[in-house]
């Protein structure tokens, strides 16, 4: 391990969510706000599932690992309930601070989640030196950028829901949530937890991209320059 | 704050030395020192603070400025002459004296004409950052864990009833200002936007910056920093009185030969005492450093801090007078901080280690 697999795994995982943030975001200070207040939103809602988790850890049986194993993922399973329970309350529907909050969410996740193991690489050491998988960071920072980019777009998708009260858009992200949380859990066959969280991002992203407007005409304006409302210098809500 | 987190994260503390050590036998004596330490420091803080009040109010303006400029020299070349040391002896870099001296010399000498004098604004308000920075490494060095916590809990209820009691000494000195109807210090804050006054330009420019008077290299522990600690507190709260409706409604009164600026800055353009900006990497700096080298508490805080600072500057669009930073702040981020350390680390170590992903 060394500053190589560091910078690498830092950059799977951050790249596309700095990027956003450096284009849409950081020239506005209120816009940094909403993200730092999405990041809080889902700070407290991992408190909350934590404070749950410890409690049941502290009546549980501690000997036995499966039921600790057991615990953790109902522990999970919480945290993602409570995560989608956070955006619901928060008042504001207008669309910049929807996307901003659920880019808030994804950093918060993907920093929690990946942080420590990026720490952890650039000292010394073998991965998978014990039999388990070598591809530990390399798997960790793909997924972390799908976690990223899936919570943006299920924070889209889920204030749309809320707004047109389409409760089975809901449903699907929060059903989505599980689903890949419980992918993880498949960890270390990555294959099997990879490839479907990437179906699903994909799947979530287009959705999203319909949702918040977008259509194939106006991505190929986009992507030609040609519509200047787009054009991500002079970024305006539709 | 992130100067601070990545110098504690990689600048190993050396000897910590107050009155009354932390390392003792039971737990009890433990608390019992630290308070005891608390105590000294905010006694020594408040005194500062009636001093400089008192300073002010008897029109010894003379004394404050040279104090102040005697603080940022000494910060400026001291202070970060210290820090390169141990930033070198780490990394094990080997460096010579005259290049460090004519490094040194040149940060300082540049230092002191921002601060003092003129300067672009990103540089002023760099060398505001940097210095808050160094003055904050200073107390995370010399304060022992407890009394540390315990120093920022007391600091915060210090400012709320200083600032919005109506004997509290910041108080007075914000309205004795407003009385005579000048900028209280305008140095020693930082401020995001440039300030547009006409007039006040000459006097506000130039003080524009801040030094804390740190403390002397010396051996006085007590001191250690605190002495610009109170200068910092009452920053915040010039800060904060020199809204920018104030300012505005200055320009607006002046015949003014230039028309009249709608910049979005000077709406949103705040000004935050250099002291809040210690505390507040002071608590993100011993989260990062005692927190059992946990990345995820030192981002739990970060966060805190930052909403209690977005809290703060709502309510003073709300209230529109001077407001204590420091209480929300600090609250969320001792809260914060205590809980992932506590509860999440655990819960997160957990799913690090079967990468389930939550």
């Amino acid at each position: 391990m060394t500053a190589a697999v560091f910078f690498g795994c830092t950059f799977i995982a951050f790249g596309p969510a700095v990027s956003l943030f450096l284009f849409t975001i950081a020239r506005e200070p209120l816009r940094v706000i909403f993200l730092i207040a999405g990041a809080f939103f889902w700070l407290v809602s991992l408190l909350m599932a934590s404070l749950v988790w410890f409690i049941s850890v502290q009546i549980s049986n501690k000997e036995s690992v499966s039921q600790q194993k057991g615990l953790l993922i109902f522990g999970v399973v919480l945290s993602v309930l409570l995560q989608e329970t956070f955006p619901a309350s928060a008042s504001s529907h207008h669309t910049d601070s929807i996307l901003l909050s659920g880019l808030g969410f994804g950093f918060m996740s993907g920093a929690f989640s990946v942080v420590n193991i990026l720490a952890d690489s650039v000292g010394p050491g073998t991965v998978g030196i014990h039999g388990d998988s070598q591809h530990y960071f390399l798997s960790s920072a793909f997924m972390t950028m799908a976690i990223i980019l899936l919570h943006m777009f299920w924070g889209i998708i889920f204030f749309d829901g809320c707004e047109k009260q389409r409760w089975l858009a809901v449903a699907a992200v929060v059903a989505s949530h599980l689903l890949v949380s419980c992918l993880t859990f498949q960890n270390p066959q990555y294959v099997s937890s990879l490839v479907p969280t990437y179906v699903v991002m994909f799947f979530m992203g287009v959705w999203a991209f319909y949702t918040a407007g977008g259509s194939l005409r106006n991505l190929k304006l986009c992507l030609t320059c040609k519509d200047k409302d787009f054009l991500l210098a002079n970024h305006r809500p539709r | 704050m992130v100067v601070v987190v990545a110098t504690i994260k990689s600048v190993m503390l050396y000897e910590i030395y107050t009155p009354f050590p932390e390392e003792t036998d039971t737990v009890a004596q433990r608390a019992v020192n630290s308070i005891l330490n608390a105590t000294i420091m905010i006694t020594v803080i408040i005194v500062m603070t009636l001093v400089l009040v008192l300073l002010y109010k008897y029109r010894c303006y003379k004394v404050i400025q040279g104090w102040l400029f005697l603080s940022s020299l000494l910060l400026l070349f001291f202070f970060s002459f210290i820090y390169l040391q141990e930033v070198f002896k780490t990394y094990n870099v080997a460096m010579d004296y005259f290049t460090l001296a004519i490094v040194v010399w040149n940060f300082g000498v540049v230092g002191m004409i921002c601060i003092h004098w003129k300067g672009p604004l990103r540089l002023q308000q760099a060398y505001l950052i940097m210095i808050s920075a160094l003055m904050a490494l200073v107390f995370i060095k010399y304060l022992p864990e407890w009394t540390a916590w315990l120093i920022l809990a007391v600091i915060s209820v210090y400012d709320l009833l200083a600032v919005l009691c109506p004997k509290g000494p910041l108080r007075i000195l914000v309205e004795t200002a407003q009385e005579r109807n000048e900028p209280i210090f305008p140095a020693l804050i930082y401020s995001s936007t440039m300030v547009w006054l006409v007039n006040m330009a000459d006097t506000d420019r130039p003080k524009r910056n801040s030094a804390e008077s740190p403390a002397p290299s010396s051996p006085s522990q007590d001191d250690g920093g605190f002495t610009s600690s109170w200068v910092s507190q009452q920053e915040h709260r010039l800060g904060q009185l020199q809204s920018t409706e104030e300012t505005r409604r200055e320009i607006q009164q002046m015949p003014s030969s230039r028309p009249p600026v709608e910049e979005d800055d000077e709406e949103r353009g705040v000004k935050l005492g250099l002291g809040d900006f210690i505390f507040y990497s002071m608590l993100v700096g011993k989260a990062s450093a005692t927190a059992s080298g946990d990345w995820n508490t030192t981002l739990a805080c970060f966060v805190a801090i930052l909403i209690g600072l977005c809290l703060t500057l709502l309510l003073l669009a709300i209230f529109r007078k001077a407001l204590p930073a420091l209480p929300i702040s600090i609250f969320f981020g001792l809260v914060f901080y205590f809980a992932t350390d506590n509860l999440v680390r655990p819960f997160m170590d957990e799913l690090a280690l079967h990468q389930f992903y939550v």
